[in-house]
């Protein structure tokens, strides 16, 4: 199976902060990666670096076989210009943790904005496409709605909606169900679900175990800026070989 | 057992009847009639010694308030102040651009700018303006003087005090805007252009607008100050008249008239503006 995502040794430091401390990850086409761990641990700096919102300071991250970010040109790494690196980032589709729907814009409007103005397709047909999407997430009825009338489960789904209309190599999800009221969690879930079962690539940071276990073809553990295991969910979650995970499951379970 | 004792408790059967129920008397707020009846006699000697002073002259007002001269003035002052206006805020953004920007050579000269054109009064500055020739007598082979007239000095001084505040205004603006925003249209592959266009400016336009119309009504009175170079605005043109006259008040009370008139007009479509860029705020599901 084809590797969709491949990081390699990647560090990141804010300031004197090392946040990412030599990341290894691949992750394989049609797999669904979700990635826990305790808060401050990197999960969502490194979910930000692979559509390149954040640089690196060391290392490298292909998607999809594209070096993100730069041009390799002998021993060096060439920054690439804006406007490649927004060409990149129209395959990668991120959800954020607060939605970030564009509140003076209509649903319709949000989730077809990019097509329009970044893939340049014909209005008419990234609507059609939109209400689709729409429809896919259960929406089809507020497409003339403002984010602000919708409930934050419908904003996130919204969200994924707009992210989906880029027709995306690859989801990621940072957080997704954080900000939202329990109640609503499932909601969305259900369509990160409905997406994993369809074979869509993704990577999830998450604080949701229950979920990790059901839909994860991959668990990855991280803590202080490392990986510190990964496996089948079996594996991770069922039986931990790092005391680190197994201090962190038994808070969060 | 605690549900046996939450079986106990007696459900009342029906709610009371209404008739039955207190009425509730409000207070009565003696302070605040007392107040109310105050300020409105005082009120009513004001306007009432405004109307009855005959040295107001309203009959001479009436004729003045639409003659040609005035109307001229007024016009001045109005395009004056929209000229102003427009390249006051063009430049204004561009310098909360260079604020903002990654480049410290640029947010270094917007401060500077901004610093230097706040500090000067603007009367000083139009009279600097004025006097330019004594600096640079020529300019490119052509006098200053017959470069610069007065309602061209007019429009530089106005424009570049005004461009000083607007660049506080339109920078406050841009950073109400939530920074996920910005990263959300980066993560959709949205360009530079269209970032600020589409997503940054609309938003940011909510905070603008209330200090924008204020800095509108600031100018449009403001612009009377360039009376003081002879450039034959609305206050100026009454000015003319009464030195010819000596119907001081009279004319002085069409200028303030004419300036309470469109002042209003301004508060009206502020509102409208308002409305305009407030879409997708309300709350209604």
């Amino acid at each position: 199976m084809s590797v969709m995502v491949d990081i390699r040794s990647v560090y990141k430091s804010f300031g004197s902060l090392d946040v990412l401390k030599g990341i290894d990850l691949q992750v394989r086409t049609g797999e669904v990666t979700v990635v826990l761990g305790p808060s401050g641990s990197g999960k969502s700096t490194l979910l930000r670096t692979i559509n390149h919102l954040e640089k690196v300071d060391r290392g490298e991250i292909s998607v999809d076989g594209a070096l993100m970010g730069y041009r390799r040109s002998g021993n060096k790494l060439h920054e690439l210009s804006e406007r490649e690196v927004l060409r990149q980032r129209t395959r990668i589709g991120f959800v954020f943790q607060n939605f970030n729907l564009f509140p003076h814009l209509t649903v319709l409007e949000n989730v077809t904005e990019a097509p329009v103005s970044a893939l340049k397709r014909p209005r008419k047909a990234a609507e059609e496409t939109a209400l689709r999407l729409l429809e896919r997430v259960g929406l089809a009825d507020k497409a003339g709605a403002y984010p602000r009338q919708l409930s934050g489960g419908q904003q996130q789904r919204v969200a994924i909606a707009r992210a989906l209309a880029l027709e995306p190599r690859l989801l990621l999800f940072d957080e997704p169900t954080s900000a939202l009221d329990p109640e609503l969690v499932g909601e969305v879930l259900d369509v990160i679900r409905d997406l994993a079962a369809q074979g869509t690539t993704m990577i999830v940071v998450t604080h949701e175990i229950a979920f990790a276990r059901e839909v994860a073809d991959t668990v990855v553990f991280m803590a202080d800026g490392r990986i510190v295991e990964q496996g089948t969910p079996e594996q991770v979650l069922g039986a931990p070989r790092e005391e680190r995970t197994r201090t962190f499951l038994a808070k969060v379970l | 057992m605690s549900s046996d004792t939450l079986a106990q408790v007696p459900t009342p059967a029906k709610t009371p009847d209404l008739a039955d129920a207190p009425r509730i008397v409000p207070r009565r707020r003696l302070g605040q009639w007392t107040a109310a009846v105050a300020v409105l006699v005082l009120l009513g000697f004001a306007v009432n010694s405004v109307l009855r002073n005959k040295a107001f002259q309203w009959d001479v007002v009436a004729d003045y308030f639409t003659s040609d001269a005035i109307l001229r003035g007024l016009w001045l002052t109005l395009w004056l102040t929209a000229v102003v206006m427009a390249l006051g805020f063009a430049l204004g953004t561009l310098l909360a651009a260079f604020r903002l920007s990654a480049n410290p050579v640029l947010r270094a000269v917007a401060w500077g700018y901004v610093w230097l054109f706040r500090s000067i009064p603007i009367l000083v500055q139009l009279l600097l303006w004025f006097n330019i020739g004594a600096l640079y007598p020529q300019v490119f082979g052509v006098k200053t003087v017959d470069l610069l007239s007065p309602v061209a000095v007019a429009i530089v001084g106005l424009t570049l005090h005004e461009a000083a505040y607007a660049a506080e205004v339109v920078r406050g603006g841009i950073l109400s805007v939530d920074r996920g925003q910005i990263e959300a249209a980066q993560a959709l592959g949205l360009s530079p252009g269209r970032r600020w266009w589409r997503i940054v400016l609309p938003q940011a336009m909510r905070s603008i607008v209330p200090p924008a119309a204020n800095m509108l009504i600031g100018t449009l009175k403001g612009t009377s100050i360039v009376s003081i170079i002879a450039v034959n605005d609305l206050l100026f043109s009454a000015q003319l008249v009464y030195h010819r006259t000596y119907q001081v008040i009279p004319l002085l009370m069409v200028a303030t008239l004419w300036y309470a008139v469109v002042t209003s007009l301004l508060g009206v479509g502020q509102y409208y503006v308002e409305k305009r860029y407030a879409r997708g705020t309300e709350r209604t599901r």
